[in-house]
């Protein structure tokens, strides 16, 4: 009951990426909303407000963009944890639990794919980034910063399925990109430096795990943390381990009518 | 006798209402169990609960040996289900439908590719193999998912509403497959079904399904002898006094009345109703209009319930927009 079925697993994800990769409008769409925050946002503000506490040569545009790279992560990786919803009203989640599999194999499957797929849209916001003149620390920092990416993707597509689980319908899906996402994303330093906020804003922000994640993505790309690596990391580990067990509790006792 | 499934006062609950009741019912290995009913009597929630995909409220049951509470996976490879409602990826071609199907069954290569062909061959559906299954039509999708639930060689085969919406020649083929799949490899098979004819062609035995409850389970040639061959319905001035008068009448195998309607179990209907009209005439009862029916399953229901399908599942709607006003208003209070 408890063992990891690993054909299961590639069946889902392979599942994922067939779905993924026929979906080019959906793909565009997905990195088109980023892309217009780096840059429309980012010069905006740029031009508009001169920040302090940045370090010497770090324009706004380069603080920001981590912290798109890490929006680009947090809705699509929520987007596809949310994605059984629609399994559920087209009748495929049926299928899907009546397989003699168990459900942490499901849970791992549908994380997978939907880690990768937010994986390759926030290596390809990075990628497009660097193309516009966004330099990045080096190889190593790349490397970090992929790191980082999985942990963030895994996290929340988590997440996005513990909601699954509990929702059913469309309106719950765009309550909880209202309520959730928004909230998660704002707060999470992608958009402005946490030194100078009002102090119980500053809490909410360090309760927030995506703060960890956008700080391992700017420490990885720009050289410019609040907290360290470490640190971030640490708290990225263990926030992806906690939703990965939370999700399987809650996959176990989905019941499909 | 060794049972493919048992269940003990198996119970579910949504809300307040009441789905299945206190369901004991032993299906035999390798027959074919068919549940018959309005919509809304409990069947699929029943076939659910077995299926491990809905838990029960209370009670419990075995199918395959394996309790379907604690060794769900070894029930869930036991069986195979054909689900009432569409159920397959459309945004997947139908082989690769199968194909991830078959491999979350644990099917090796060489089985997976010689089964996706033989249930392909059986539904007929080749040569669209490759299509996507949102070009599919509404046949052609529920043909996938039949071939589907067939391909892992299941112990127990669930098929809910297995052949609705199905024209009539594909749908003998099924039964054609059904019949054979349960013969050549003793697959045991429970299925729902709303149509008579395919219960009484393929059911060793049928379960009448009401409100939640069996209130019939038996041979389908015993349950068509207990409803009668013909049905005729008289509506007369006096249906009372009529029904003592025709009591009498050794024809006329039993009687039902419901207002002023007589509802009549004969044999030959078309050549009894001259006969039973000038009886009326003789007797001073008017008639108001007269019909006949073979038997159908809102016979085999008025027999057993007292009420026609029709009524029941007004009567679950009613419950149900009931329930809606009720928590409506409950809001408002709020």
């Amino acid at each position: 009951m408890k063992s990891l079925d690993f054909t299961a697993i590639y069946t889902i994800w392979l599942r994922e990426m067939k779905r993924f990769f026929r979906a080019r409008s959906r793909l565009i769409g997905s990195l088109a909303m980023p892309l217009f925050f780096l840059l429309f946002l980012g010069m905006g503000f740029d031009a508009a407000f001169k920040f302090s506490d940045m370090p010497p040569g770090v324009d706004y545009i380069a603080f920001l963009a981590p912290g798109i790279i890490g929006m680009a992560l947090l809705f699509n990786s929520i987007t596809s944890g949310l994605s059984v919803i629609w399994d559920r009203q087209f009748g495929f989640l049926k299928e899907i639990m009546v397989a003699p599999v168990s459900r942490v194999s499901i849970v791992l499957g549908k994380t997978l794919g939907g880690m990768t797929t937010a994986l390759l849209q926030g290596i390809l916001i990075l990628l497009i980034a660097m193309g516009i003149g966004f330099k990045i620390t080096g190889l190593l920092g790349f490397l970090s910063a992929v790191i980082c990416m999985i942990l963030i993707a895994t996290s929340f597509v988590c997440l996005g399925l513990i909601f699954a689980s509990i929702i059913n319908d469309m309106q719950g899906f765009h309550l909880i990109m209202t309520l959730f996402t928004f909230p998660i994303f704002i707060l999470s330093s992608a958009l402005f430096p946490l030194e100078r906020l009002p102090l119980w804003l500053k809490y909410l922000s360090y309760i927030n795990p995506l703060t960890y994640g956008v700080d391992g993505l700017r420490y990885s790309l720009i050289g410019m943390a609040h907290f360290s690596l470490i640190l971030d990391l640490f708290v990225l580990v263990c926030f992806c381990i906690f939703m990965i067990s939370l999700s399987t509790y809650f996959f176990g006792n989905v019941e499909v009518d | 006798m060794e049972y493919a499934i048992e269940t003990e006062k198996l119970c579910k609950k949504f809300c307040d209402i009441t789905a299945v009741s206190n369901i004991n019912l032993n299906i035999e290995k390798g027959e074919i169990l068919g549940l018959l009913g309005p919509n809304g009597a409990g069947k699929t929630t029943i076939i659910k609960m077995l299926a491990t995909l809905l838990k029960p409220t209370s009670g419990f049951a075995e199918v395959w040996h394996y309790n379907i509470l604690k060794e769900q996976d070894a029930v869930r490879r036991s069986i195979g289900i054909v689900f009432q409602d569409p159920s397959v990826d459309t945004e997947l071609t139908g082989r690769e439908n199968l194909d991830f199907h078959a491999r979350m069954y644990g099917l090796s290569k060489e089985e997976r590719e010689k089964r996706i062909n033989e249930v392909l061959d059986l539904v007929e559906l080749n040569d669209r193999a490759n299509v996507f299954v949102k070009f599919y039509s509404g046949g052609m999708q529920r043909r996938l998912e039949i071939a589907r639930g067939l391909m892992h060689h299941p112990n127990v085969l669930f098929l809910d509403e297995p052949t609705l919406g199905l024209d009539a020649q594909t749908r003998h083929r099924i039964w054609e497959y059904i019949k054979r799949l349960n013969k050549a490899q003793k697959v045991t098979v429970v299925l729902t079904t709303h149509y008579m004819e395919e219960a009484d062609y393929l059911c060793d035995r049928v379960a009448i399904i009401d409100h939640g409850k069996i209130i019939a389970l038996d041979k389908p040639n015993n349950l068509k002898n207990a409803i009668g061959e013909d049905i005729i319905s008289v509506q007369v001035s006096d249906g009372g006094k009529f029904s003592d008068i025709l009591t009498k009448i050794e024809f006329i195998k039993r009687i039902k009345l419901h207002d002023d309607f007589l509802f009549l179990s004969v044999e030959n209907g078309e050549i009894m109703i001259p006969r039973i009209l000038r009886l009326a005439h003789e007797e001073g009862v008017f008639v108001h209009s007269v019909s006949l029916r073979k038997p159908t399953l809102e016979d085999v229901f008025l027999t057993f319930t007292g009420r026609t399908i029709r009524e029941q599942e007004a009567s679950v709607k009613e419950q149900i927009r009931m329930k809606a006003k009720a928590s409506m208003r409950m809001g408002g209070k709020r």
